[in-house]
C-alpha cells in the first residue's frame, strides 16, 4: 500500500507572549515545529505500515526550504520517504491554492490508497486543506477520524461529531482527516532521528507538476486577507477581593448576579428541589 | 426582473432533523441579504420531512429542500454534490454554512469543485459598501489578531461562521415565503456508506454549545477540588470545561480540554477557575460574552479578559458559589412561595 501524509510546518507556540499593551503576539520568528495533529497522522500511517508489511509511507509538506525540517521529523517517527514541495510561485496560498499543489504532487506519485491527514492546522486553523485535496483528486474523505480500520480495499472509520460517534465506510483510495484521539504518538527514537539525517528530500516546484501558474499562489488564491486588527483584550474588569470569609458571600453574590441577570439561573427550583 | 443573488444558508441537520443553528445561518443571511437587497435561500440537505414553513417565519425567504432520494445523503461526497448542484441552479451570491462538522467538511469540498474562496470559522460578518463584497472576520494565530478576508475574483464568497456568533433573528408568523423541494441526482458513484451512529450520553452537556461553562485550571490544586467545578457546573446546567494542564495532571478528559487544540466555546458566561489565561486556552474563549476569572494573583493573564474578577483561593471560592447558589434556589422558593 502507499499511504500520503500531508505534514504542515506551523509556528512553536511555546514560545508566544503576548505584548501586554497591545495584545500583539510576540513570536520567535524562527522557531516552528510540526503541527501537532500531523504527529498524529504519521503516527496512524506508520501503524498502518506495521499491520500491512510492504507499506510505504510518503510525507509530503508544501512550504519554504525549511519545511525540510518536518520532513525529516516524520522520517525520524517512522516515514519511509519526504518529498518538498517548495518555490516562489507557492508562495501566499490560501487553502484552495495549497490544495492544488497537494493534489497535484499526490496525483504525479501515483497509485495511491491513503491519505492522511491533520483536521487542522495549529496557525491557520482552518481545517479545509484536507476536504479540499480529496475533492480535487476526486475521493472521498472521512474527517473527525478518531479511529480507522484499513483493509486492502476500503477502510472503516469512525468519526466524532457534535451528537455521537459516526461509523462510515469507504473505497479505497480515500484522504482521512485525524483528531488528537485517534492515538498517542511516541517521541521519535535516537534511531529514527539517525536514519532520518541521511534521507535526502525531492524538492518538486510547478515545473514537476500538471498545474497552471494562474491557480498558484497569491495569485491562484481566491481569498484575500484586505484587514489585520488587534481586538481590544483588555475588558473593564470589576474586581472583587475575596482573600477572607467575610469577603467570599460578595464574591459569589456577584457572580450570581451575573447570571441571574442574564437569565441564565433564577432564585427558586423549578424542579422542585 | 433580474435575477438577484441571493445570500444562500445551509440548514444544519443533525439525526434527521433540522437543528436549531440553522435559525443562526438565517440570520446571518438576513443581515447580509437586507443589506444587498436580495433574498435569503434557506439549503436543506438530505431529509423530506420537517416543519420547513418554521423556517421562512424565522426569516427564509425560500426554502430549498434538497435531496437525492438516498439514505446516506448526508455524507460528505453526496452532500457536497447536492450543495454544488443546488448552487450551480441558484447562482447565490454568498453561501455560508455553520462551522460543525457537517459544515466543515462539506463546504471545503464544495468550495474546491467550484474553485472559489472559502474562509473558514468567521465570528463576525458584513457587506463593504464600497463594493458589495462580503468581509469575513475571524481569529487568526490563536485569537488574538482578528483577519478580514475577501473573496473577490470568484463566486460564490463562502464562509462558515463560528456557532452562537449571532443571535436567531424574530419569528413572525405573518412572514412570506416559499418552500421548494428539489432533486438531484447525485449518481451512485460516491463510494461511502454510513455503518452505524453511536449517541453521546445524554446528560453530558455539550460544551461547546452551554450557555454557561465552567472551567478549571491547575489553580484548582487538586482532582478533588476539580471535582467541586463539576458540581457547580451539574447545578447551574453549565458544561465543564478545563485547561490543558488540568487535563495533563488527570483532572479531566482530553474532550474537557478548552482551547487552541482543545474545543472553542462561545457561552453567554465562562467562568475560569484558577486558569493563567496563557495565549492557547485563550484562543478558546475569546468570544464568550461575558468572562469571570477567580485567580490568587491579581496580575494574573486571565484579569486582562475577564469581566468580573474575584482575587482570591479557587477552591474556596467555588465552594462558596455552590453554597451561596443552594442559597439562593432555597431562598427563591420560600419567596415563591409566600
Ligand atoms: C501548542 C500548544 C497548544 C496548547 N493548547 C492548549 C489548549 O488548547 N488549552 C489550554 O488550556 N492550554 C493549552 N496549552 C497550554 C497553555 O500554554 C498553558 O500551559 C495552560 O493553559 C495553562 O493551564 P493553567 O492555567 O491551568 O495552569 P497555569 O498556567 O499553571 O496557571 C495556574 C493559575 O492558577 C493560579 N492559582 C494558583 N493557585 C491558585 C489558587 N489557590 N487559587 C486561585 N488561583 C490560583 C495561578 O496564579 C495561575 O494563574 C497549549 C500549549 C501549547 C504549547
Ligand atoms: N502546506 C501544507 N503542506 C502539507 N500539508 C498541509 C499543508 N497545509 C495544510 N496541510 C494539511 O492539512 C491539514 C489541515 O490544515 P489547515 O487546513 O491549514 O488547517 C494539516 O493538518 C495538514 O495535514
Amino acid at each position: 500500500m502507499k499511504v500520503i501524509v500531508l505534514i504542515k510546518q506551523v509556528p512553536g507556540t511555546a514560545n508566544t507572549r503576548m505584548n501586554p499593551e497591545t495584545g500583539v503576539m510576540i513570536r520567535d520568528a524562527g522557531e516552528t515545529i510540526l503541527n501537532p495533529l500531523d504527529e498524529h497522522a504519521v503516527t496512524e500511517a506508520v501503524a498502518i505500515k506495521k499491520k500491512h508489511p510492504g507499506t510505504e509511507v510518503i510525507a509530503l509538506t508544501m512550504g519554504p526550504p525549511s519545511a525540510q525540517k518536518v520532513l525529516r521529523e516524520a522520517c525520524a517517527r517512522g516515514a519511509d520517504k519526504g518529498i518538498l514541495l517548495s518555490h516562489k510561485a507557492f508562495g501566499g496560498s490560501d487553502t484552495l491554492a495549497t490544495s492544488r499543489v497537494l493534489a497535484a504532487a499526490i496525483q504525479k506519485i501515483g497509485a495511491i490508497n491513503l491519505v492522511l491527514a491533520g483536521e487542522k492546522a495549529t496557525d491557520g486553523e482552518t481545517g479545509q486543506t484536507g476536504p479540499m485535496t480529496a475533492a480535487l483528486l476526486d475521493i472521498p474523505v472521512i474527517t473527525f477520524v478518531h479511529r480507522l480500520e484499513v483493509n486492502e480495499m476500503h477502510i472503516i472509520a469512525r468519526r466524532m461529531v457534535e451528537e455521537g460517534i459516526e461509523e462510515v465506510k469507504a473505497s479505497l483510495p480515500a484522504l482521512v482527516t485525524v483528531v488528537k484521539d485517534i492515538n498517542n504518538p511516541p517521541l521519535p527514537t535516537i534511531k529514527g532521528y539517525i536514519l532520518a539525517k541521511k534521507q535526502t528530500f525531492p524538492v518538486w516546484g510547478p515545473a514537476d507538476l500538471a498545474i497552471e501558474e494562474g491557480t498558484l499562489g497569491l495569485k491562484g488564491s481566491p481569498t484575500r486577507v484586505v484587514k489585520i486588527f488587534t481586538p481590544k483584550l483588555s475588558r473593564q474588569t470589576t474586581f472583587y477581593t475575596a482573600a477572607n470569609e467575610e469577603q467570599m458571600p460578595g464574591a459569589a453574590e456577584a457572580v450570581l448576579k451575573v447570571l441571574l441577570n442574564r437569565s441564565l439561573i433564577e432564585k427558586g427550583d423549578r424542579y422542585g428541589a | 426582473m433580474e435575477p438577484k443573488h441571493s445570500v444562500m444558508v445551509l440548514a444544519e441537520i443533525r439525526s434527521q432533523k433540522v437543528h436549531e443553528l440553522t435559525l443562526e445561518m438565517i440570520a446571518w443571511g438576513r443581515k447580509l441579504a437586507d443589506k444587498l437587497g436580495v433574498p435569503v435561500d434557506c439549503v436543506v440537505l438530505g431529509i423530506e420531512q420537517a416543519d420547513f414553513q418554521k423556517l421562512v417565519h424565522w426569516g427564509a425567504d425560500r426554502v430549498l429542500v434538497v435531496t437525492n432520494g438516498r439514505p446516506d445523503s448526508l455524507l460528505a461526497t453526496p452532500a457536497a454534490r447536492l450543495l454544488v448542484e443546488t448552487i450551480r441552479a441558484e447562482q447565490p451570491g454568498i453561501v455560508i454554512a455553520p462551522a460543525t462538522t457537517f459544515g466543515r467538511t462539506i463546504m471545503p469540498i464544495t468550495a474546491a469543485r467550484l474553485a472559489t474562496g472559502l474562509t473558514a470559522d468567521c465570528t463576525e460578518l458584513d457587506i463593504d459598501p464600497k463594493d458589495n463584497l462580503l468581509l469575513q472576520t475571524r481569529p487568526a494565530i490563536g485569537g488574538n489578531i482578528m483577519a478580514t478576508i475577501k473573496t473577490a475574483r470568484t463566486k460564490p464568497q463562502m464562509a462558515t461562521v463560528r456557532p452562537r456568533s449571532i443571535k436567531p433573528g424574530g419569528f413572525d408568523p405573518t412572514s412570506q415565503g416559499e418552500v421548494i423541494i428539489k432533486h438531484y441526482d447525485t449518481g451512485n458513484a460516491w463510494q461511502e456508506t454510513l455503518l452505524s451512529f453511536m449517541g453521546n450520553e445524554e446528560n453530558d452537556i455539550n460544551l461547546e454549545n452551554a450557555d454557561i461553562v465552567v472551567s478549571g485550571g491547575k489553580g484548582m490544586k487538586s482532582k478533588e477540588n476539580y471535582q467541586l467545578l463539576e458540581e457547580l457546573a451539574g447545578l447551574l446546567g453549565a458544561g465543564l470545561g478545563a485547561t490543558r494542564d488540568a487535563v495533563e495532571a488527570g483532572w479531566a478528559p482530553f474532550a474537557r480540554q478548552v482551547g487552541l487544540t482543545g474545543k472553542t466555546v462561545s457561552p453567554k458566561v465562562y467562568l475560569a477557575a484558577g486558569v493563567s489565561g496563557k495565549i492557547q486556552h485563550l484562543a478558546g474563549i475569546l468570544t464568550s460574552e461575558y468572562i469571570i476569572a477567580i485567580n490568587e494573583d491579581a496580575d494574573s493573564q486571565i484579569f486582562k479578559v475577564a469581566d468580573l474578577g474575584i482575587i482570591g483561593d479557587a477552591p474556596t471560592v467555588v465552594t462558596c458559589l455552590i453554597q451561596a447558589f443552594k442559597d439562593l434556589k432555597t431562598d427563591g422558593k420560600e419567596h415563591e412561595n409566600g
